[in-house]
């Protein structure tokens, strides 16, 4: 009985080994704002390609780009663009720089309570209020109560853009609430009517989206807007490789990027490139 | 060879074969027992060494001394230009700041709170289970408390953030809505059941006739419970309680959902707070293999183990001390 259970466990795994070895794995890593676009794309992709398996993991651009730096990853998704000292690890251990594609669009957003009276505000003001230098809604337009600011954790793309280009490069107030992920801040606004977050567009529900206030008009961040780069905090969604792409990975990137890949992202939520 | 020399010339009974194979085999298994026990020593240790590998990187790496001083982790720092100095944690900034003091404030608020809930709620309800709970509630009692230990944590810290949280506020109006009591209400029900549990098992060890001897002295059942049984567990009690303060200070998934991860500092418990072990789960995603912030992180895992190692040594110590006491006294 033993002898068999065992022997049947030898040839299912002398019938496996093969398959497993002929089949190519892309693993792609990071943004977590990207994880259901690159996901989506995986499952169409392999639906055609059953031969190739895409798997797709979270965790942060800076996950995303540190796992590429490590060699752990054939694709980087992140949200930001690639730092100098990040490029040069990935230059020094493949003799190659990085290849950056940008694969979508985004608008990130900033969000209110539903309950929240304020409509739009400046980049100005947001950076006022991440720096921490406003701390009531009043001081710009709101009801007299505290601000509660929602951050992201520092291994996000997402935290990056808002610090390079709302910021200006300075640091968070300290009084900035870091979550996991968008849909955790989304949840956090959702409940706190005094707070105020921000994220990828996709996310965007069940809370109000501000409009960025540019001299006299107020910009929504809608797919026009965002596209045309009217909306002041769009930014692109980036595939990184430590080398050129060949083989599974060049026809999976391919995928992406063609008219099919690019409805995708549509439906998704996220703005097309092309 | 040696224990020939030593030993006096005796000559040993000669042993029959089944009697020589039998003590063969019991050697085999004592010594497949040993090199069980010592691959888990080998193990702790292997992993208390790469720990502090990792962090020593602080000390012999010149950028990593440079950007990550004990100065800078445990004095004030400029923060911005034209306001004073303070302690910020922002480890990815442009000028990395590095400092200790906010991540230290915020696991001691969220364990203070859960251990003021956990310890009066845990040794009461143990001493209830213990002494005053009829036979069959204890029996249910017993084993749905002990049930609550194996919550996972990420259920626990979903629940303080989704339905304690917002309870919370309305009640408290806490300006924040995730905060040190929402994060400490949520590790004390982590660690009640820890209490618990060593707690009743150190009461039910006190011998009968110390009841029996007080309850003939004409002592009612709650003096006895209060002023023999409880001091005679005493060690037993210290140690739930630090078995349940290790649990607070290492407890990672509750806090990080709940807390609201803004290091300030400020001893308010109604504003959020950043611990030491959330801030090692949160950003160990995030940074590149042998750089400063990643040896940082490290370091924050030397200190956490410290913490919980001179906690445990202090309590050993006071444990012995009491039992010395009660030996003494008896005797």
């Amino acid at each position: 009985m033993k002898k068999t259970l065992l022997s049947g466990f030898v040839a299912f795994g002398l019938a496996v080994l093969p398959l497993t070895a002929q089949a190519g794995t892309v693993t792609v890593k990071g943004s977590d704002t990207m994880v259901i676009l690159a996901q989506r794309w995986a499952e169409a992709f392999m639906k055609k390609n059953p031969a190739t398996k895409i798997q797709v993991t979270g965790g942060g651009s800076g996950t995303g780009l540190a796992a590429l730096q490590n060699g752990t990853t054939d694709i980087a998704m992140s949200s930001r663009e690639i730092k100098e000292a990040e490029a040069a690890k990935i230059r020094a251990r493949n003799n190659a720089p990085p290849t950056a594609l940008s694969v979508a669009k985004d608008g990130v957003t900033f969000y209110v309570n539903e309950t929240n009276k304020v409509e739009a505000l400046t980049v100005e003001q947001l950076k006022a209020i991440y720096l921490g230098d406003t701390t009531n809604w009043k001081d710009v337009g709101g009801q007299d109560a505290p601000i509660v600011p929602y951050s992201r954790e520092n291994s996000s793309g997402t935290y990056v853009f808002v610090k390079d280009h709302v910021l200006g490069g300075e640091d968070f107030a300290p009084e900035a609430q870091t979550l996991p992920g968008t849909a955790a801040v989304v949840n956090a606004v959702a409940k706190e009517k005094n707070g105020i977050g921000y994220g990828g567009a996709a996310y965007g529900k069940g809370i109000k989206e501000l409009k960025v206030k540019k001299g006299h008009e107020a910009i929504a961040p809608s797919a026009e807007n965002v596209k045309s780069g009217k909306y002041p905090l769009s930014r692109d969604l980036f595939f990184y490789l430590g080398k050129a792409p060949s083989g599974e990975v060049k026809a999976f990137i391919d995928f992406a990027l063609s008219a099919e890949g690019q409805a995708i992202v549509t439906q998704v939520g996220y703005f097309p490139v092309k | 060879m040696q224990e020939q020399d030593l030993a006096p010339p005796v000559a040993l009974p000669t042993l029959s074969h089944a009697a020589r194979r039998r003590q063969l085999k019991e050697k085999a298994i004592a010594a497949l027992i040993t090199a069980v026990a010592f691959t888990g020593i080998a193990a702790l240790v292997l992993i208390l060494v790469f720990v502090a590998k990792e962090a020593l990187t602080l000390v012999t790496d010149a950028a990593a001394r440079e950007e990550a001083s004990f100065s800078k982790m445990f004095l004030p720092q400029m923060v911005r230009k034209g306001k004073p100095l303070g302690y910020v944690w922002q480890p990815v900034s442009n000028v990395p700041k590095v400092s200790m003091i906010p991540l230290f404030i915020g696991t001691l608020k969220t364990t203070a709170v859960s251990m003021l809930v956990a310890v009066p709620l845990g040794i009461f309800g143990a001493l209830f289970a213990a002494e005053f709970a009829p036979r069959r509630l204890r029996e249910v009692l017993k084993p749905t408390i002990e049930l609550l230990a194996g919550i996972p944590s990420v259920v626990l810290g979903f629940f303080a953030l989704m339905v304690m949280a917002s309870f919370l506020q309305e009640t408290f109006g806490f300006t924040s809505r995730l905060n040190a009591v929402v994060a400490g209400l949520g590790l004390a029900l982590a660690i009640v059941p820890v209490i618990f549990t060593v707690t009743e098992d150190a009461l039910t060890a006190v011998p009968r006739s110390y009841r029996e001897a007080s309850l003939a002295l004409g002592a009612t059942p709650w003096e006895t419970a209060w002023k023999v049984v409880l001091p005679a567990a005493a060690p037993g009690i210290l140690a739930a309680c630090v078995l349940g303060f290790g649990r607070a200070i290492g407890e990672t998934m509750i806090v990080l959902m709940a807390s609201g991860n803004a290091a300030i500092v400020s001893w308010n418990l109604g504003d959020s707070v950043r611990s030491l072990s959330a801030t090692i789960a949160a950003e160990m995603g995030e940074v590149v293999v042998g750089s400063p912030h990643y040896a940082l992180l490290f370091f924050i895992g030397v200190e956490l183990f410290l913490f919980t190692f001179v906690l445990n040594l202090l309590a050993g110590m006071w444990t012995k001390k009491v039992i010395q006491r009660l030996k003494g006294g008896a005797g």
